[in-house]
């Protein structure tokens, strides 16, 4: 048999065979596992109930509340009357289809793309989406996992699979090792302000090479989370040693004969030798530095040092954005991001709020203070992560250093919840999307990585965290 | 699902890149269960703040075709957004390029996205901003009648031009194949290792 590459190799097994008189249409593409949330999933089951159908399989279903929940102590009560309107009818919902449903304090609630990893659903070679374009995040694990709309969700609600077209495949090798104080979230910035925010549409993206295969699955996670970001259908790493140990002992993770088949069939699933893609991109990260975003998409971004691009050396179709982003944020052309002010700084989301984020920003608070001129927010990803930051005492790092650290959800991320950065104020922000108000309407947003955060939260402006490590 | 199959419109012309879907309908307003009532809020953020956004403007009232630039539709899977162009009137969209997820919501949802040359876009864009444009879209034949007279040709996926025609959802196709899919998942069986969600908490579980 040829090469294949592990999208194909994942693609292939997923395509339902049909009947001759079915060829020309799109895929049938079965999906393993889906992942349901508030905000996008009330029009499926509404659709269900319309046409008078059931679920397919349930063992396949997962949901919970993270998208429009406030994430302050007393979260129970919800102030907003449509989002609380959305939580109520997701639980109606879980209740009348028996989907498993993570609500508040169940001990795994959280950010969808948080919680289906650190339970061990999220494994190699699985078919896994969601009504959420950050899906891709599960392809840390080896999975082919991406953002549907919420039709789609119908569909795998009621059939288990959806239609597909036939997918390009993108080899992205990130070489060399990262340098000190520069994290995946750097490394995947970087990408993206290289090949621009168009720059994989179509595209499934393996990540590989040395830098990849040296980082921890919390890593290979926020490097997935923002394939979407270059416009990706999904980005994925091949499972290893890394990833078996990190699923192993995990509640959904199977155990003792079923484990060992499980590695044996994972293992092959890594790119053949010789396997092809259709296109090849390699970055060298051994003299990254920190990178932020200076404009109003995660393509523009540039590394501390280097300047904000100008509107004059740009192309006449690249013009016109750059100008009005540069307006928007408030910036020069050609000036030096590092030491803009700052008035907030959000740590969380699935990008960055993992234990690992928060020991990173943990680690450069500690014995330190946020500036007064800014607000800080701590969001850890789940109810898990929050409770195993506190059993190692970050809350009250975060807290002494006057932080505040909060309850689970995607909070300051996306602005359709209580935490908003307010109109005019700029935040530094470990986030994947810095969209005019995506944070809220009229707010400025720089996305960074989790310790390029904490530095700015303590300097009071854009700092590298060189100089706290 | 509507179908779509001959039009003459209006084009209201969107000028600028990658136009994502926070922009399209922000977040703010997604806090709906229904597909209903998203197009009051179609580009609201741009209409609040610019007061010559092409929406904003008395000569584009009713125009059901938009013609935008490249990569539209990219960041959130968002199916709102199509909801919002949907209900704002918009039947058909003309652009350089599309987002993945924004074009397979489109497609179930009826919303028809049509990507023409560069150059036809450009000077599509520059005519409806200067003296307004009127096109024929023809799904059928996949050609759009231009301002000009001219005929420009269109690809569009025959399976679904062929739903678009007939106004058939992805869905009812989906099922007609239902014993396919039971056997392929069956067999899949196998491969999945992991233990159901479903067994390891109460299902429905109400908070605390």
């Amino acid at each position: 048999m040829a090469s294949r590459n592990i999208i194909e190799k994942i693609w292939e097994s997923h395509i339902v065979p049909l009947p001759i008189a079915a060829q020309g249409h799109p895929h049938l593409f079965a999906i393993d596992f889906m992942l349901l949330h508030e905000v996008t999933s009330a029009q499926a089951f509404a659709m269900l109930r319309e046409r008078g159908l059931k679920i397919f399989d349930r063992s396949a279903l997962l949901a919970t509340l993270d998208h429009s929940i406030p994430t302050r102590k007393n979260r129970l009560e919800i102030y907003d009357e449509a989002a609380r309107n959305q939580v109520a009818t997701l639980r109606e919902n879980c209740k009348a289809f028996e989907v498993p449903l993570f609500d508040f304090g169940s001990g795994n609630q959280g950010i969808v793309h948080v919680i289906g990893p650190e339970l061990g659903i999220t494994q190699p070679g699985l078919t896994i989406v969601c009504g959420d374009s950050h899906t891709s995040t599960h392809g840390a694990f080896g999975a082919l996992a991406f953002g549907v709309g919420t039709s789609e969700v119908g569909h795998v609600l009621a059939s288990g699979c959806i239609l597909q077209k036939e997918p390009k495949s993108m080899l992205v090798k990130f070489e060399g090792r990262l340098p000190k104080g520069v994290y995946a979230k750097d490394a995947i910035m970087k990408l993206i302000a290289t090949i621009g925010i168009g720059g994989a549409t179509g595209h499934i993206i393996e990540y590989a090479g040395e830098a990849v295969s040296a980082m921890s699955m919390e890593e290979r996670m926020t490097v997935c989370n923002m394939s979407i970001e270059c416009g990706a259908r999904a980005g994925l790493i091949a499972p290893d040693e890394i990833t078996f140990e990190y699923i192993k002992g995990r509640t959904c993770a199977p155990s003792g004969t079923r484990w060992d088949r499980a590695v044996e069939h994972w293992r092959s699933l890594r790119s053949d030798e010789g396997a092809t893609y259709d296109e090849i991109v390699t970055i060298n990260l051994s003299a990254l530095r920190p990178m932020v975003t200076w404009g109003t998409n995660p393509g523009q971004a540039v590394e501390l040092g280097e300047a904000v691009p100008g509107i004059n050396g740009a192309g006449p179709a690249d013009r016109q954005g750059i100008e009005k982003a540069l307006q928007y944020v408030g910036l020069e052309e050609g000036s030096f991001i590092e030491g803009t002010p700052v008035e907030w700084a959000f740590i969380g989301s699935c990008t960055n709020g993992r234990i690992e984020d928060l020991r990173i920003a943990a680690s450069i608070l500690k014995n330190r203070k946020v500036s007064s001129s800014v607000t800080m927010y701590v969001v850890p990803g789940s109810e898990a992560v929050r409770e195993q930051a506190i059993q190692e005492g970050l809350d009250k790092v975060f807290e002494s250093a006057g932080a505040q650290f909060r309850m689970p959800g995607c909070s300051m991320c996306l602005g359709m919840n209580d935490d908003l950065v307010p109109e005019g104020k700029r935040c530094i922000s470990s986030s994947n999307r810095n969209f005019v108000g995506r944070q809220g309407p009229g707010s400025i947003t720089h996305l960074a990585s989790p310790a390029t955060v904490a530095a700015s939260a303590i300097e009071g402006r854009i700092a590298s965290p060189l100089k706290f490590i | 699902m509507q179908k779509f199959t001959k039009l003459r419109s209006q084009v209201t012309p969107i000028a600028r890149r990658d136009v994502d879907t926070d922009m399209i309908i922000p977040a703010q307003y997604l806090t709906s269960i229904s597909r209903e009532g998203y197009g009051q809020n179609l580009f609201r953020r741009l209409r609040d703040q610019e007061k010559e956004f092409p929406l904003n403007l008395e000569r584009y009232k009713g125009s059901s075709v938009l013609v935008c630039d490249a990569n539209f539709g990219c960041g959130s899977s968002r199916e709102h957004a199509v909801w919002a162009l949907l209900g704002a009137g918009f039947r058909a969209l003309i652009g350089k390029s599309f987002a993945d997820i924004f074009s397979a919501n489109s497609a179930k949802n009826g919303l028809l996205l049509i990507q023409l040359p560069e150059a036809v876009v450009d000077s599509l864009l520059l005519q409806a901003a200067n003296t307004g444009a009127e096109v024929e879209i023809d799904l059928e034949r996949e050609e759009v009648l231009l301002p000009g007279g001219e005929h420009q040709k269109f690809s569009y996926d025959p399976f679904r031009k062929h739903c678009l025609l007939n106004g058939l959802d992805d869905l009812d196709y989906i099922l007609s194949h239902r014993e396919a899919v039971e056997r392929f998942k069956a067999e899949r069986r196998e491969r999945l290792f992991f233990t159901p969600p479903a067994a390891v908490t109460s299902a429905g579980k109400e908070g605390v």
